[in-house]
């Protein structure tokens, strides 16, 4: 898509958002019926071996794994978020599966099998030609295997990595081995444990010095497999100077149990480099009566490492029956510069618990946050924020907006902001709001025609078009859709 | 007959506020209605248009044909009728483009007729925003937020000739606006008229009368129609007040 073709798309978008609605429910359901290789359910050494084995890797990895695997051991599940997490059997379930034809990247879409190409079509991931006009780099996860990384010649000749993290490890050993771990320890968190242990795939980037990423990077994950998990690792870098903004997209099929992820994305910003990071988060959050969804469970961390680096997370939630997720920037660097621009939403009986920790470390770091959530149906919903400014973090500046906004009265929003202040100079602002959808503005939308469902989908597209605008045009819009959807059953 | 009201009554919060109204239009018509603060005029505006805080206890509505009591609101709405709200309402964050967009796409939908193209949109947009004297500008900000209290009078009248309704009931569109403002709105109205459509005015002000010329006057208070005229009536209750009807009405 052009992006004249975008602007138009803009325009007629609200004609989409109502077919979509008309539409209906979760979309993305659908399972796809591919030749896919497992390894048995439950976790130990072995498993965390075999996985190793699996993907051929080195022995440093090896160890890197068995060292989060037994510290993992000694941690328990954190139980500190506003969430009521159902006891989860870790091992019960499936650390590894993979496509079987597909071999991992090899560059030749021939290799690809065929039913897992009508997935990414139905899913509008297209994996060739039409990326270079969409200007869309994409590496798809499906289950634990990377399955092909589009667009990588153009890339390469700038110098610019992207592709699977198991071919990185293979490839750039080097690289991989000098960040991995770095942001996100292996012993960070559970989840972040668990992730070092049992990471089977996920996506590599590193953009070299001076070098302004001409396109989108993207990466999709999808959840195909029953009874598994998917545990992909993202490690992006950003040397001197550079740019790029990235792209995370993630959908799993309608099912009535509940699947585990637990990703952990690390970002190295370096000096005078900038990097945005967006996701559109729909991971299947369930039935309307609660049965089924994704447990989304996940540590996304940047490193603002350099002076006058930037780091902009952008977030719109709307999937997972359970998310726990807190995309946070550590500012380091002189002058650096983070931000988190996040729309969560949740319907029927979907939890999330989600935020950012901005941790001033370096002199005059600036850090900005925007928080919209959105509460429907049974669904509680929690913004969860840390500002953190460090003793030598002389004239760190802050601000903080956190909005919550109720659609109708079984549902519940929470705040909890948390601030850390080690200097009487830190200037750090706090705003909030708990707002309902108003009476007079849904009859206002109706005396102009429209019903009440697609009035409520515009007045939350409205209340969260700041942090939509932050995205991408394509992701925005499919945002924007996905927001209507989300609320479908809320109201009426 | 366009509009069809008989023996009219509605309650809000338990409080009876309409006590039997009869009240015909028919297609080419303008209607006034006035009368003192707190007779119901609002309220039967509110009550023609479905608000939902208004409990419709006795009588019945024939719009076109059809019970309009029966239709939800944005039904009412798709077959035509248009409220102008006296406090138009701000949604953030929603730009005028796209709220008139699936508005006009409704009506035209309810009419049969295939969504416009941005292209035709955008046009129809510049072409409306003439008639009330709109900066075209406003078409991309957000549904009436920050907007002056004439801009927002003046959006009604062009969200009406966006719409193009068969009746259009204008609650007060006169109240808060200076005497240009008055007057751009006015002839907007006034210049909407067709054989075919019909306007309902609610006004305390005859001035606003002097540029949309009524076929009619009615007085309502205390929740019914005591009296009506034509518009020479609306002259002497500039002049005289609503004292010599209302002392007729004292039981």
């Amino acid at each position: 898509m052009q992006i004249a073709d975008c602007v138009i798309f803009m325009e007629e978008n609200q004609n989409d958002i109502i077919s979509a609605l008309a539409e209906g429910d979760y979309k993305y359901g659908f399972t796809s019926d591919i030749d896919t290789e497992f390894i048995r359910k439950g976790l130990d050494e072995d498993i965390v071996r075999l996985i190793s084995a699996k993907k051929g890797e080195p022995e440093w990895l090896l160890e890197y794994r068995l060292k989060a695997f037994r510290h993992w051991q000694t941690l328990s599940i954190p139980d500190w978020a506003h969430l009521n997490i159902p006891p989860i059997d870790f091992q019960d379930i499936i650390y590894y599966a993979a496509p079987r034809k597909n071999t991992g990247g090899s560059g030749n879409p021939d290799d690809i099998d065929p039913e897992l190409k009508k997935t990414f079509d139905k899913l509008g991931i297209p994996l060739e030609e039409q990326l270079v006009l969409a200007g869309v780099a994409v590496d798809a996860v499906l289950d634990s295997s990377s399955v092909k990384t589009t667009f990588r010649e153009t890339l390469a000749e700038k110098g610019i990595i992207f592709c699977s993290i198991s071919e990185a490890v293979r490839e750039y050993p080097d690289l991989v081995r000098k960040y991995l771990g770095t942001v996100v320890s292996h012993t960070d968190n559970f989840y972040a444990a668990l992730n070092s242990a049992v990471f089977s795939d996920g996506s590599f980037c590193y953009i070299p010095k001076g070098v302004r990423c001409p396109v989108e990077l993207s990466t999709y994950f999808r959840i195909n497999a029953r009874g598994t998990g998917q545990f992909e690792r993202t490690l992006l870098v950003a040397d001197e100077g550079s740019y790029v903004s990235y792209l995370e997209g993630c959908t799993a099929p309608m099912r009535d149990e509940n699947q585990l992820h637990a990703a952990v994305v690390e970002i190295v910003v370096e000096a005078d480099a900038e990097v945005k990071y967006s996701t559109v988060q729909n991971w299947y959050p369930g039935d309307k009566e609660g049965r089924g969804g994704i447990y989304n469970f996940v540590t996304k961390r940047g490193l603002c490492r350099g002076d006058r680096s930037r780091l902009s997370w952008t977030q719109v939630e709307t999937g997972s029956a359970i998310t726990w997720k807190y995309p946070s920037c550590v500012l380091q660097g002189d002058d650096s510069v983070g931000e988190f621009y996040s729309v969560a939403m949740t319907n029927h009986y979907q939890q999330a618990d989600t935020g950012t920790k901005m941790i001033h470390l370096g002199r005059n770091t600036r850090s900005r946050i925007v928080s919209k959530g959105i509460s429907a149906g049974f669904s509680q919903n929690s913004y969860r924020g840390l500002v953190r400014v460090a003793p030598r973090a002389e004239g760190a500046r802050n601000f903080s907006q956190c909005d919550s906004l109720l659609i109708g009265d079984k549902c519940g929003a929470h705040t909890f902001p948390y601030m850390d202040i080690a200097r009487a100079d830190a200037v750090v602002e706090h705003e909030a709001t708990t707002s309902k959808i108003n009476e007079d503005q849904l009859f206002y939308c109706n005396q102009r025609g429209m019903s009440t469902e697609d009035a409520v989908g515009m007045i939350v597209n409205g209340y969260a078009r700041e942090v939509l605008a932050k995205l991408p045009m394509e992701f925005a819009v499919e945002a924007q859709k996905l927001l209507a959807i989300s609320l479908e059953g809320s109201v009426g | 007959m366009l509009l069809e009201v008989k023996n009219l009554h509605a309650n809000v919060a338990g409080k009876e506020v309409l006590r039997g109204i009869d009240f015909v239009v028919r297609p080419g018509e303008v209607h006034a209605i006035m009368g003192p603060n707190g007779s119901g005029k609002s309220t039967f505006a509110s009550v023609l248009a479905g608000n939902p805080k208004f409990e419709v206890t006795e009588g019945s509505v024939s719009y076109d044909g059809v019970n309009l009591l029966d239709m939800s609101i944005e039904e009412r709405a798709r077959r035509g009728l248009f409220l102008g709200f006296q406090y138009p309402v701000e949604i953030p964050g929603v730009s005028m483009a796209s709220f008139m967009k699936a508005a006009v796409a409704e009506r035209r939908k309810a009419m049969g007729l295939e969504p416009l193209s941005s292209a035709e949109f955008l046009k129809l947009v510049r072409e409306k925003s003439k008639i009330v004297e709109l900066d075209g500008k406003l078409i991309s900000r957000s549904v009436n937020e920050g907007f002056s209290g004439g801009e927002k009078k003046k959006n009604e009248i062009f969200q009406m000739a966006m719409l193009e309704p068969r009746l259009a009931v204008l609650d007060e569109t006169d109240s808060g606006l200076d005497i240009d403002a008055l007057r751009i709105v006015a002839t907007g109205v006034q210049r909407l008229r067709t054989a075919d459509n019909a306007t309902v005015v609610i006004t305390h002000y005859q001035r606003l009368l002097d540029y949309i010329v009524p076929d009619f006057v009615h007085v309502l208070y205390k929740g019914r129609i005591i009296y009506s005229g034509d518009k020479t009536l609306a002259l002497k209750l500039e002049k005289e007040g609503y004292d010599w009807l209302i002392g007729s009405q004292q039981e």
